[in-house]
């Protein structure tokens, strides 16, 4: 036990993170199941402006970029690729404290066109835990070829969240997902997602533990999602938020 | 302090209510995250359905429930047949040739005059013990294995995952372990090392310690021989057919007997429910057979084979010298395998098998011929050329139908070799864990064989 929490911690990560870039303005994640073309979509915003690090203590590597829009400064991150967010690997939890802790100014959901209804399962779980969420539409055109029709402007409205289509290999609606990630960012654009609903009996669970939890943690994280993790029994994340709390506090 | 009070209040309610709400959150919640995205999905996308849902159809007949488990289990039994079948004809081939070789062999020896012990190290032991090592196992192998990375590449494997995962997780244990010992019908020392695609340190550690429960390789051979064996008392002839669903039937107990040790170690030493997990159903993929070929024969038999070859050939030279060295009256081996005699014989095998088994701790390929050789010196010298004389051999020391069959079991449940003992030491950095490896699979074995010794004594039918 040599190492203290404090200096191995995702603290030591973000305080790096937030150094490297000082004139940081906002900060993205990009979250996505694997072979999206999560990576692709990531270096066709940030180009050659990137660095790859590791999550100390963890051999996870996030690579971190940056893009221009409208003059501002806008930072990505490039989380691992994911199918889920329950914490079950490394990765997951790795993207899961980002998305918790890290205090993205949006989430981006990288999705495959081609079968969404895989990629729409993460989604839906970022959903949970933040409303800054923009999903994007990846391999259209594969999609094209596979005679996959998407009414995307269904789906934004079903979803209550920006969705963009794009080909990223071609660089296409590329300048609509730096247009989204900048209006969210910058508080333009308000999205109110589509908020899963359980069955009544974990409905009223959920309830009860969630208004005991607003008191503490509102201003940190979604009180919902928090609640849906302690009636799962992660006490670990339970853990992490207090040490994240008391070294806020500090 | 205040807010430390507040943590540990909170954490307090939320255990009460999640005992209220019962076992099996998880999979409610993740179950309906899963409806909500395909209630989603059929909203929003329309698709032409037609070639891309080819794919579908295969998948709902390979994982359904009527015709998973038949299919799984034919596909196995169907690649075993081939195999036996496939194997009889060059195998026998090979028997004809390595002594046409050691004929030749024997008189190049004595034509120049060579000491009866070098004569007897090289070639009866080095020699000899090397080409019944090849003649048993390549031809098997250089079937086997095509057939099994056929499977493997056409996307087979996920399906089978699939389809056992249930089990697996009431067993207490991860549904990716199937694929860890879909490695260890390689190597199970391979297999350890694939324990690692399973994140959880449990469930990774109980797949670890049941590898060593699926047959691997160089205890392929010795299966196949032994149900050609038991055919030939049983029904004094070789049934290919039954014999391959025989090698079936010991492959699907060894997956019995993973899940139960499974279950017997979530429920006591690695207690703890089993992660959910997505797997991945890639679509289907028609392999190329020429890069098939060349990577199953290059990397798998032949690697195997020549390691088979690097320990057998001391190992043959040794047993020579154990056979014919002697105290008094008895060989060496002779010697030490009544000491196991007894032991032996309470779980319907002998002493010289156990003790064959000992000296296979290097490799689980080299058991076989230690005992052919060990049998070999007991005078009745004969010319082992085919398993039909084999199995004179075998039948001429004793050996019953009983025989034959806890061999197959006690080498399907025993220590696992030396390789995979230290792969295990390498990933548990854990000793108590490798012992445990080691012990496990033996008590359950020979639990087993003593069972099924005196139950057949019992009823009479040995």
């Amino acid at each position: 036990m040599g190492l203290t929490h404090k200096s191995t911690g995702i603290n030591t990560f973000f305080a790096e993170l937030y150094s490297e870039f000082s004139s940081t303005e906002a900060v993205i994640a990009l979250a996505g199941n694997p072979n999206t073309g999560k990576s692709t979509v990531f270096n066709s915003l940030t180009g050659l402006n990137q660095h790859t690090g590791n999550w100390p203590g963890k051999t996870v590597t996030l690579a971190k970029g940056f893009f221009k829009h409208k003059g501002d400064h806008i930072t990505l991150v490039d989380l691992p690729g994911t199918y889920s967010l329950l914490a079950n690997s490394v990765e997951e939890q790795v993207a899961r404290d980002f998305i918790c802790f890290g205090e993205p100014d949006a989430v981006v959901v990288v999705t495959d066109a081609t079968c969404l209804e895989r990629n729409l399962n993460l989604a839906l779980q970022v959903m949970e835990i933040t409303s800054q969420v923009i999903l994007c539409l990846n391999l259209m055109d594969e999609a094209k070829r596979k005679n996959i029709q998407i009414n995307y402007e269904k789906l934004q409205r079903l979803l209550g969240i920006p969705v963009i289509p794009t080909v990223a290999r071609n660089k296409e609606g590329l300048d609509d997902l730096k247009a989204a990630i900048h209006a969210m960012a910058f508080g333009e654009e308000k999205p109110s997602p589509k908020i899963i609903y359980y069955d009544d009996q974990l409905e009223k669970a959920l309830d009860e533990l969630k208004k005991e939890l607003e008191a503490s943690f509102s201003t940190v994280i979604n009180s919902r999602w928090l609640a849906l993790r302690l009636l799962d029994g992660d006490i670990a994340l339970m853990k992490k938020i207090f040490k994240y709390l008391s070294e806020l506090h500090n | 302090m205040n807010i430390m009070a507040n943590h540990k209040k909170l954490l307090q309610k939320a255990r009460i209510l999640r005992k209220q709400l019962g076992p099996n959150l998880r999979d409610r919640v993740v179950a309906n995250i899963y409806q909500q995205a395909e209630a989603i999905t059929q909203q929003v996308v329309q698709q032409n359905h037609l070639k891309h849902n080819l794919d579908t159809i295969i998948d709902i007949i390979v994982t359904s429930k009527i015709f998973g488990y038949p299919l799984m289990l034919l596909l196995l039994s169907g690649i075993f047949w081939i195999t036996i079948t496939g194997a009889n004809y060059p195998s026998e081939l090979l028997f004809t040739m390595f002594s046409g070789l050691e004929d030749w062999l024997t008189t190049l020896f004595q034509g120049l005059n060579a000491p009866a012990w070098l004569h007897g190290i090289l070639v009866l032991g080095l020699f000899r013990t090397l080409s019944w090592v090849v003649s048993v196992m390549l031809p098997p192998m250089a079937i086997f294995f095509p057939l099994f990375t056929f499977f493997e590449d056409l996307g087979y494997l996920p399906r089978v995952a699939f389809n056992l995962d249930k089990f697996f997780k009431k067993a207490g244990a991860h549904g990716k372990q199937v694929l860890t010992m879909c490695m260890g019908f390689g190597c199970n020392a391979a297999g350890v090392i694939a324990c690692r695609i399973i994140e959880s340190p449990r469930e990774r550690l109980i797949a670890i310690l049941t590898n060593n429960f699926v047959p691997c390789n160089g205890r392929f051979p010795t299966l196949f021989t032994m149900a050609a064996i038991l055919m030939g008392i049983v029904a004094n002839s070789s049934h290919n057919l039954t014999a391959s669903f025989l090698v079936a039937g010991v492959v699907i107990f060894g997956i019995f007997i993973t899940l139960l040790v499974s279950w017997g170690l979530s429920k006591t030493i690695l207690q703890g429910v089993p992660s959910s997990f997505t797997l991945e159903l890639p679509s289907y993929r028609l392999p190329k057979i020429g890069t098939l070929l060349i990577r199953s024969i290059l990397d798998r038999t032949i690697f195997v084979l020549l390691r088979a070859v690097i320990v057998a050939a001391p190992a043959g030279a040794l047993t020579w010298v154990f056979a014919n060295l002697r105290i008094q009256d008895l060989s060496l081996i002779a010697y030490f395998s009544r000491w196991f005699d007894g032991f032996g014989r309470l779980i319907g095998l002998d002493g010289y098998i156990i003790m064959a088994f000992i000296l296979g701790l290097p490799a689980n390929e080299i058991v076989l011929p230690i005992l052919i050789m060990s049998y070999l010196s007991q005078g009745a010298m004969l010319e082992l050329n085919s398993i039909s004389a084999l199995r004179e051999l075998l039948l001429h020391n004793g050996w019953t139908w009983l025989t034959a069959l806890n061999m197959s079991l006690f080498s399907l449940l025993h220590f696992p070799c030396a390789t995979t003992l230290l792969t295990i030491q390498k990933e548990t950095k854990n000793t108590k864990w490798t012992l445990l490896s080691a012990l496990i699979p033996t008590a359950v074995g020979v639990i087993l064989c003593f069972l099924v010794a005196q139950i057949a004594r019992l009823l009479n039918l040995v």
